[in-house]
């Protein structure tokens, strides 16, 4: 909801009292400070805000906004938050997680939420790694990898956030980097504009446990070749030179092309952010064959569940008249005994 | 072709009469024996009987016809006098086939009324059901008064011209069965036609076929050579007022949306299906206009959740299930009591652990809900006692929830759930205010500054302006409600948090003593074995037994007058559906030779069980 009477605010209205406590370097200090300037950009005022988290390092933010907060149980923001939209559509509820609260422990929650489509910004830090237990491989973390519960490499196959989103039938899906300034702001703007479940994944560097994770995205010397940046309407083009291209095969299959020498913009892919199946398609790029897709996968249009719900209670009332508690307890089959 | 209306229970015939009548009515699950048994119900209390009812159906929805597995049965107790229970012994069986014959025929009284429904007893039946020879006709059955009639056949003769299919016409043949016991015992059948004319109302043709099945029925009962008896049970001294029938579910719904309506707040109700906790869900789902909102959750936990994040946001949240979702709830219960907020947690127990037997009582889960979270999380139990008091007890539980911001724990167990009772029903002017104070004011606000009495923090709704504050999980500063890894603050919150419980107890009423208020035998129950032990120390102090009988709704905390009251006894006997669990809380409260009583076979305790323990203890 947007307040009219608002008057200029900073992003230090949005920053709590309470002492920051992630590790020097950690990504999470970006995002926050992201977050908190896109709230002095979205016209809602602070009380009518709300950061629901789980269990983790991330789920740490509620603490550092000064909104309404509630930090929660491992897993279950997803549910708390539901309940919360259901009852008070009015507040702008939105979710902070990681890829272990988010994708392990509530995995069921998240993608019930994104199905149903309740109107909630959900933030997925994934570092592909678990922090706060100091260090144990994630739902996300790459095949083989050494951590303290897997000495000699996880046996584990990971998957991808963004394709359990789209699985899930979420109506708005998007992909971010924690230190890309600009992008993030952008996608927070858009997750903030969409009405429905708006999943963002931030790709987060935990420089402590798992440093690194997402390098070639963020140094400057591979960023430019790693990335493939989705906007609507526009070719799939990337590369330092912007002569790389992503284009559909005769079998259907993406492959990366070299424009010029007869290949053209022309040949590629046009991103279309309403199309899932494209959504999806796009979900399964995946260094080092491809590179990794950045922006808005998905943002179709598509009621809440909350406006769902609010429209049968409203309707009851329409059809029953307001509920009358005496006519509750006489209803079913009824007698009078007399003294 | 109109039906004839019934005869007139005016009769030739001899008329008896009876105190109290219990009746079962027994067959396949898909015989319709739950219907009969709840129309009969309401035929006996429209004829101002007191009745009581236990419901016994199978887990299964339909187990193989004719198997053991597969019986559903229905019992009530009418009565011309108060109705505790739905009675020990059965005086009058209905069974329609030969496997409800065998699981039931044990409790049938030396003498006992059998109506057998010959056509079902085929030998594929018989041999389904377990037995080599026919008991109609192999004299097994001769300590009984048995009545042979073939339902089938007089149900299909009666519906002949109507062009139903036979799997049609059959399943109007409870519907016989019920017009011949109404007319057994001069039950108006009027409240059933009525019954049948709206529930079929959209096939005008299933309701002439029933309707003639339930005439045809009490027309046999009147012609027929085959029943020289009939019998009356006369209205019971019931105390004036308007009456309903009302199931445990049902009440418990009706009580949080009265309380809901008294506290100005909108309810949500968070749930995840569950035998026997699901009819709660249901009849919510159908209260939209009173503002209720119901969410199907994906998960016992999410419902928990969901329940917390409307509680949260000013909302009564409630969550409904059963021994092995309060397992899983147990997580958001130990936030709930960390974040202060209100919510009612509802436990409809039945037989565990684990799926145990499902649709069967029990009363196991004490333990569980007052010992079995986290950390030190102490919250306050309730206990209804009787199906109707399930409506009263789920109001305290949000009134204590809102007054006190903690989660309640409201008990019922299978038995209360699906078992019915006649109800004087409240007016909504008449029951208690449910004060609730939502902080608004920012001048000296503090997340954990508390109410001095209560100790109660405020609650908030998100939107207040200049009231934004981060609640959560890790322990919080006492006051501030900042993150607080203080030692001393930590065990100084978790004894906040322990006398704010405990102080409920200044509020819990007078414990009310039956029978005798000082003396030999003390009998403490809970829950839902009220109606057992009520009737059993009525019948013990009727022969002049010195036997006083406590029932326990606040079971956290205890009532302070409790000790005093056990005190006035020689000896305590605590009867319960479990192994032994108040027991173990007496015992541990107030250093009580407390005895226990248990039974575990998901069914309720016999009156009669109870009087031979008592009098064992009076012999000892």
């Amino acid at each position: 909801m947007s307040d009219a009477s608002a008057v200029k605010v900073s992003k230090k209205d949005f920053a709590s009292d309470q002492e920051v406590r992630w590790c020097p370097g950690c990504g999470d200090y970006a995002i926050l400070n992201q977050v908190q300037r896109v709230m002095t950009e979205i016209g809602v005022a602070r009380e009518n805000l709300v950061f629901i988290s789980g269990i983790g390092c991330s789920s740490r933010f509620p603490y550092y906004m000064n909104t309404y907060g509630f930090h929660s149980i491992h897993g279950r923001a997803p549910a708390i938050a539901t309940g919360l939209k259901v009852t008070r559509p009015e507040l702008q509820v939105w979710v902070v997680t990681g890829d272990g609260d988010a994708l392990s422990i509530g995995g069921n929650h998240l993608i019930h939420v994104l199905r149903r489509n309740v109107d909630l910004k959900i933030l997925l830090f994934n570092n592909r790694i678990y922090g706060l237990t100091k260090g144990q491989y994630s739902p996300t973390s790459e095949p083989g990898k050494v951590t303290k519960s897997t000495p000699v490499g996880s046996p584990d196959y990971p998957f991808d956030p963004i394709a359990i989103a789209l699985g899930a039938e979420a109506s708005f899906v998007a992909r971010s980097i924690d230190v890309d300034a600009k992008h993030l702001h952008d996608v927070l703007l858009r997750a903030h504009a969409h009405k429905g479940a708006a999943f963002v994944e931030i790709l987060q560097n935990c420089n402590v446990f798992n440093d690194g994770a997402w390098a070639d995205l963020t140094e400057k010397t591979t960023k430019a070749d790693s990335q493939l940046l989705l906007e609507h309407g526009k070719p799939l083009v990337f590369g330092k030179n912007r002569d790389r291209g992503i284009r559909l095969n005769a079998r259907l299959e993406p492959e990366v092309v070299q424009l010029g020498d007869g290949v053209s913009e022309a040949d590629l892919i046009v991103y279309d952010e309403h199309n899932a199946a494209l959504a999806y398609l796009l979900s399964r790029l995946e260094p080092p064959q491809f590179p990794t897709p950045i922006g808005v996968f998905l943002a179709v249009p598509k009621p809440t569940y909350e406006q769902r719900v609010a429209e049968q209670l409203a309707s009851a009332r329409e059809k029953l008249g307001e509920g009358d508690v005496d006519q509750l307890l006489h209803g079913g089959d009824t007698w009078t005994v007399r003294g | 072709m109109t039906v004839p209306p019934p005869a007139e229970a005016e009769t030739a015939k001899k008329l008896e009469e009876r105190e109290s009548v219990v009746i079962r009515f027994a067959g396949d699950s898909g015989d319709g024996m739950q219907l009969t048994g709840m129309q009969f119900t309401t035929e006996s209390a429209l004829a101002g009987n007191d009745v009581g009812t236990l419901p016994d159906f199978p887990a299964e929805i339909r187990a193989p016809a004719g198997t053991l597995a597969g019986v559903s049965a229905f019992q009530v107790n009418f009565a011309s006098q108060e109705v505790f229970t739905p009675g020990d012994d059965v005086d009058v069986l209905v069974a329609m086939n030969p496997a409800a014959l065998r699981t039931n025929v044990g409790d049938l009284k030396s003498g006992g009324i059998l109506i057998v429904n010959t056509e079902a007893f085929t030998e594929q039946n018989l041999q389904r059901a377990g037995y080599a020879k026919n008991p109609l006709d192999d004299g097994s059955l001769a300590r009984h008064q048995l009545f042979k009639v073939d339902v089938t056949k007089l149900t299909l003769n009666a519906l002949q011209d109507l062009g139903l299919s036979n799997r049609e016409a059959l399943r109007c043949k409870n519907f016989f069965a019920l017009g011949l016991i109404s007319w057994l015992y001069h039950r108006p059948i009027d409240s059933t036609e009525h019954w049948i004319k709206s529930k079929f109302k959209k096939t005008p043709e299933l309701v002439e076929a029933n309707l003639r099945a339930l005439h045809a029925g009490f027309n046999y009962g009147e012609t027929t050579e085959l029943f020289a008896v009939s019998y009356e049970v006369r209205p019971a001294p019931i105390a004036p007022g308007f009456y309903r029938n009302i199931t445990g579910n049902s009440a418990t719904a009706m009580g949080f949306v009265a309380a809901s309506r008294k506290a100005g707040l909108p309810l949500f109700l968070g749930s995840y299906p569950i035998t026997p906790a699901s009819d709660i869900l249901h009849e919510l789902s159908g209260y939209k206009h009173f503002g209720v909102t119901t969410f199907q959750a994906e998960d016992e936990i999410a419902a928990a959740g969901a329940a917390l994040g409307a509680a949260f946001g000013g909302s009564i949240g409630i969550t409904t299930s059963s021994g092995p979702g309060m397992n899983l709830k147990m997580e958001t219960i130990g936030l709930a009591v960390m974040v202060e907020l209100p919510m009612v947690i509802v436990d409809i127990q039945r037989a565990g652990p684990s799926t145990g037997m499902p649709t069967k009582t029990e009363q196991a889960d004490l333990l569980q809900v007052m010992y079995g979270r986290h950390g030190e999380s102490p919250v306050p139990i309730i206990a209804a006692m009787t199906a109707s008091d399930c409506f009263l007890a789920a109001f305290e539980a949000v009134r204590l929830a809102i007054k006190y911001m903690t989660p309640v724990i409201l008990l019922t167990d299978g038995y209360l759930a699906n078992g019915a009772e006649p109800w004087l029903v409240p007016k909504f002017s008449e029951l208690p205010d449910v004060p609730v104070r939502f902080r608004t004011d920012p001048q000296g606000f503090f997340p954990y500054l508390r109410d001095e009495e209560t100790l109660a923090r405020p609650w908030v709704r998100p939107g207040t302006p200049g009231l934004e504050h981060r609640i959560g999980g890790l322990s919080k500063e006492h006051i501030t409600g900042n993150v607080s890894y203080s030692p001393a603050n930590h065990e100084q919150m978790v004894r906040i948090r322990a006398r704010k419980i405990a102080g409920i107890a200044r509020e819990i009423p007078p414990t009310p003593v039956g029978g005798a208020a000082e003396g030999d035998v003390l009998v403490v129950g809970w829950g839902g074995t009220y109606g057992a032990i009520a009737a059993a120390v009525k019948d013990l102090c009727a022969r002049g037994k010195s036997v006083g009988h406590v029932h326990l709704r606040y079971l956290n905390p205890l009532p302070p007058d409790l000790p005093d009251i056990l005190s006035r006894f020689k000896k305590i006997l605590v009867p319960e559906l479990n192994l032994g669990q108040l027991v173990k809380i007496l015992r541990a409260e107030f250093l009580v030779d407390a005895i226990g009583m248990n039974k575990i076979q998901g069914r309720p305790f016999k009156v009669s069980e109870l009087v031979t323990r008592v009098q064992r203890l009076l012999d000892a």
